[in-house]
């Protein structure tokens, strides 16, 4: 057995195993997927694959897939709950498009997955669950073990529940609970046969059944037996090495993009040295973000889990209204119920940020899937003319810049900000270069101390403007001699009484627009290696993977394309009309029907080819790399 | 897993909000907007009661907070030269409450309706007083909607004509001081817009309360349900219904003092005369009572016709409030672990690419 490229990790089982020679192959990436019931433990063996990964130093992109329900009836279809893990030792883009390896705990799984592989991949099943029953359960007619229908395949058949319960036969353990732990044993079968490290996993279960150390230890010897399955049978001939990828030079570590949105919560409060209250309702898949925040109260978090959304998002203006940086955080739905209160902050013109982990819609559509079609509700979901700055996260890592970025625009400008994160970067992960905390800019805010009025009268105004960024003072309850009143009617420019004249509602409306169209944005960056691309691809958001990794294929094969991708999509980039007029198509791949197509050609009164999948699932860089090729043939090269 | 002992100690609802040794007179308290309530309202009698009663409050007039809903109570912070927020329709406690959970110096009050508080904003009346957030919630009740024109309201009673109900009202009212205590409100007081006196004893004992307290004040609306508590204005109509509750003292009314309240079998109140119950067997008013059926007991004496309705204070009782444990929460993570954030974004498992 070869070492490792990382030796010292890997030492914990590979010192105690007997050796048995196999064949090494290096590859360069791989894509693994686990399949299960919910109930199995899916979810939590990918994350552990992620993590050696990610330790062994592999780049990494993650894909987890699971139903809505907690527990759906077991052995079904609505029951698979699946995680993909893509690792290289280069840089990636995506998890990947197609498994080329598929772990199939059970029919179900096995059925729900089986078309995703290529032929010629790898299927791992746990022959224990392949009993009449479970057939039956999802319609198979004949044993898919014993037909010739997975002949395309290299089909390892594992009776996984009862080796695992061989393994744990000693420890006391009742065989239910015994079995339960075979989800660690197809872990250390797959951590074998591709050369992970294996003490942090082990290290985990005892830190996770602390409390339960005899659970823990069945863990980890399922764990081991997957590994010496590997080892010592012959059923494996081969073992893989994916060496380490070349990133550029740093401390990294692996993060979801709900981790790292909260960790940038956390960053923004800290750089704006402001107490930060998050008020928020538990909703899919933005849950997590409240979840992290509540850990960090001694970074002067207060998380607030209000009666409602609606009540998340007051209590986060009411703490803004005192001088807090007010957060709150949600889904899809939880926007349409919280737009009121997001009006009420634009009137009010109070620094809010907004978070919309976005879902399949509309109604409760698919809570744990990915879309993006929550853009025109960011845009255009309130009232009257209500604008808000917008910004989106482009992958897991990004969400922690992007929360500071909606940050320095809701502090600086004194407006709600719409952060549109989605289900796919939410809880996907990647590797992140960990920034130097004492790099990250400053959002310090400045607070009114002195009445403001213009005409010497010592009047506060509380609707005096910043000439330059036209936002109004943050004057503070307990300033003394400010004391003044908003609210949600219509106010006089400057002194904010309560107005109904027509000639300034008109200039408020427009003051307001005014400041969210002056909102500093940077120029948005275009990747066009050579300079020759006659096609642009256009993105935002979570397609930024897909996108990047589509366009590396159609590079490859020779054919220009270029790429840019918006991070602030309200206001667009000031260049962003100047980059578009340079080439002679676009193509903007959206998951909804077209929103920010939609928007590119009023405001531009340009062509977009809008290309659309609203499958709740992120685009496979196969598809769009089919939809490139097609148009740069059509459009035809410089 | 178990919650930590956060040790807090017990204070009073003002303790934490800066005062001032400068005489206050009710003229600081009104802002320069001019009031633009019906005449008649019984609006501007609370708001000239709260002016006159703040000064004696002595604190530091910016740090008092006034936050309302919508509705025409709701225009209150527009009229108070302090720090206001005239928010959305219902939702002034969810507002307050992070207010107040983030700033403990702040005396903050909400003022709404009938219809604000108990219709479009029920579910965050209930939940602020079941949080116990350091909140004043001023409840004035009109039983009907004024702003929008003479609808019926969630206290209006059944069978009331009006616009949106020309055949009369099918639906059955709330009573507010039930549903508070239902809520679980540490404090709730009940007082006539015109009764100067007997609501700057409760809006005093209110401010003095840590936690939430609501205070429903009968208000009368002139033009859409005029009168509405004229019953119990009127001088001798007043003492066969009006029961002011005293701490310590037995629960007696009437011109005579010749009514009472005592205990009927079921552990429930009644009303009847002393010379029939016994002087022995009245009840001796007790706000403190935990037991929240005493004060709803109370809350039941009188229908929705007024026919024996208590003033006062129901029912007063010291409870944690959620923003004095959120923020000691806070406090306990800020000693037990210093804010690295360098560390945290390090986190435990990393690796190193050279």
């Amino acid at each position: 057995m070869s070492t490792s490229a990382n030796g010292s990790a890997t030492a914990g089982i590979e010192a105690l195993s007997a050796s048995r020679p196999t064949e090494v192959n290096r590859l360069e990436r791989v894509v693994i997927r686990f399949a299960g019931d919910s109930g199995d433990g899916m979810q939590l063996t990918g994350d552990r694959f992620t993590s050696e990964a990610a330790a062994f130093g592999n780049d990494l992109a993650t894909l987890p897939n699971f139903p809505a329900e907690i527990r759906a009836p077991q052995g079904t279809i609505p029951g698979v709950s699946s995680f993909q893990v893509h690792f290289a030792d280069y840089d990636i883009l995506t998890p990947g498009d197609r498994p080329d390896v598929l772990v199939a705990m059970n029919p179900a799984a096995l059925k729900a997955n089986i078309d995703d592989v290529p032929q010629g991949g790898t299927v791992i099943v746990n022959t224990d669950e392949f009993g009449k029953r479970n057939l039956a359960k999802v319609d198979y007619e004949s044993n898919p073990l014993e037909d010739d229908s997975l002949s395309a395949f290299e089909v390892h058949e594992v009776a996984m529940s009862t080796l695992t319960q061989g393994a744990l036969a000693d420890t006391g353990l009742g065989k239910k609970d015994a079995e339960r732990c075979k989800n660690m044993f197809a872990l250390g079968l797959l951590s074998w046969m591709y050369h992970r490290p294996t003490e942090g996993t082990e290290a985990y279960l005892r830190e996770k059944f602390a409390k339960k150390p005899d659970v823990a230890e069945a863990n980890v010897l399922a764990f081991r037996a997957g590994w010496y399955y590997g080892e010592t049978t012959e059923a494996f001939g081969t073992t893989f090495e994916i060496a380490p990828a070349k990133l550029p030079p740093g401390t990294y570590r692996q993060i979801t993009g709900n981790t790292a949105l909260a960790y940038g919560i956390v960053a923004s409060g800290q750089q704006a040295k402001l107490p930060v209250l998050l008020g928020t309702y538990p909703i899919t898949p933005a849950s997590d973000v409240l979840h992290e925040l509540s850990k960090h109260k001694n970074f002067g978090i207060t998380s607030f889990q209000a009666e409602d959304e609606i009540a998340g998002i007051g209590a986060a203006l009411g703490a803004a209204y005192g001088g807090a940086l007010g957060v709150t955080s949600t889904s899809g739905p939880g926007i349409a119920l919280k737009a009121e209160t997001v009006g009420l902050g634009v009137m009010t013109e109070l620094p809010l940020v907004v978070i919309d982990v976005q879902r399949g819609g509309p109604s409760t559509g698919l809570p744990t899937k990915t879309e993006q079609a929550d853009l025109l509700q960011a845009y255009f979901g309130r009232n009257g003319e209500s604008p808000v700055p917008i910004v989106a996260p482009a992958t897991p890592a990004d969400c922690f810049d992007i929360a500071i970025e909606a940050t320095r625009i809701a502090l600086k400008y004194r407006t709600p900000v719409l952060l549109l994160s989605d289900g796919a970067v939410a809880n996907g992960s990647e590797p992140w270069l960990i920034p130097d905390a004492s790099t990250l800019p400053d959002l310090s805010v400045e607070f009114a101390t002195e009445p403001n009025a213009p005409d010497e009268s010592g009047e506060h105004w509380p609707y005096q403007r910043d000439p330059e960024t036209l936002a109004r003072e943050w004057a503070l309850p307990g300033t003394a001699g400010l004391q003044h009143r908003i609210g949600g009617l219509e106010k006089a420019e400057g002194k904010g009484n309560i107005s109904y004249d027509p000639d300034n509602h008109d200039k408020m409306v427009r003051l307001r627009q005014a400041k969210v169209d002056g909102v500093d944005v940077p120029d948005v960056e275009v990747d066009d290696p050579n300079g020759n691309a006659r096609v642009l691809v256009l993105g935002w958001g979570s397609t930024y993977g897909p996108i990047g990794a589509a366009a590396r294929r159609v590079r490859a094969k020779g054919m220009p394309i270029a790429q840019a991708h918006l991070r602030h999509l309200n206001p667009l980039p000031a260049n962003l009309g100047e980059v578009l007029d340079a080439y002679d198509h676009v193509i903007v791949p959206e998951m909804n029907l077209g929103q920010l197509s939609l928007l590119l050609r009023a405001k531009y009164l340009t062509d977009i080819q809008s290309y659309n999948k609203v499958a709740g699932l992120p685009f496979k860089a196969e598809e769009l790399e089919g939809v490139f090729t097609d148009t740069i043939r059509e459009v035809g090269t410089a | 897993m178990t919650a930590t002992d956060l040790g807090l100690p017990s204070i009073g609802g003002l303790d934490l909000v800066p005062t001032t040794d400068e005489p206050q007179k009710a003229k600081e308290y009104k802002s320069d907007q001019e009031v633009r309530w019906c005449p008649g309202c019984g609006d501007y009698i609370v708001l000239n009661t709260i002016q006159s009663f703040l000064p004696t409050l002595g604190l530091k007039r910016e740090n008092i907070v006034f936050v309302s809903g919508i509705g025409c109570s709701s225009r209150f912070p527009y009229y108070m030269n302090t720090y206001g927020m005239h928010s959305i329709h219902g939702r002034a406690p969810s507002i307050a409450t992070g207010l107040a959970t983030t700033r403990p110096d702040l005396s903050v009050w909400v003022v709404t309706g009938d219809g604000d508080a108990l219709s479009i904003g029920g579910n965050h009346l209930i939940h602020a007083l079941r949080r116990n957030v350091n909140l004043k919630i001023l409840l004035f009740n009109n039983r009907i909607y004024g702003l929008t024109k003479g609808q019926y309201s969630p206290t209006s009673e059944p069978g009331m004509v009006t616009k949106s109900t020309p055949m009369g009202s099918v639906d059955t009212p709330f009573n507010p001081v039930s549903l508070a205590l239902g809520a679980e409100a540490s404090f709730v007081g009940r007082a006539l817009d015109s009764d100067k006196k007997g609501l700057t004893e409760v809006l005093g004992a209110a401010a003095q309360h840590r936690g939430s307290a609501v205070v429903e004040i009968y208000q009368n609306c002139p033009i859409f349900n005029d009168g509405a508590f004229d019953m119990l204005k009127d001088k001798d109509e007043a003492a066969q219904r009006l029961i002011p509750l005293t701490p310590g003292e037995p629960i007696r009314f009437g011109a005579e003092n010749e009514f009472g309240v005592t205990t009927t079998g079921y552990g429930g109140l009644d009303v009847g005369k002393v010379a029939d119950i016994g002087e022995d067997n009245l009840v001796v008013h007790d706000p403190s009572i935990e037991d929240t059926a005493y004060g709803f007991a109370l809350s039941r004496l009188g229908d929705q016709h007024l026919s024996h309705i208590p003033t006062g204070i129901f029912r007063q009782v010291a409870r944690e409030t959620y923003d004095d444990q959120a923020r000691a929460q806070v406090q306990q993570a800020q000693e037990a672990k210093p804010a690295d954030l360098q560390s945290l974004l390090t986190g435990k498992d990393t690796w190193t690419v050279e």
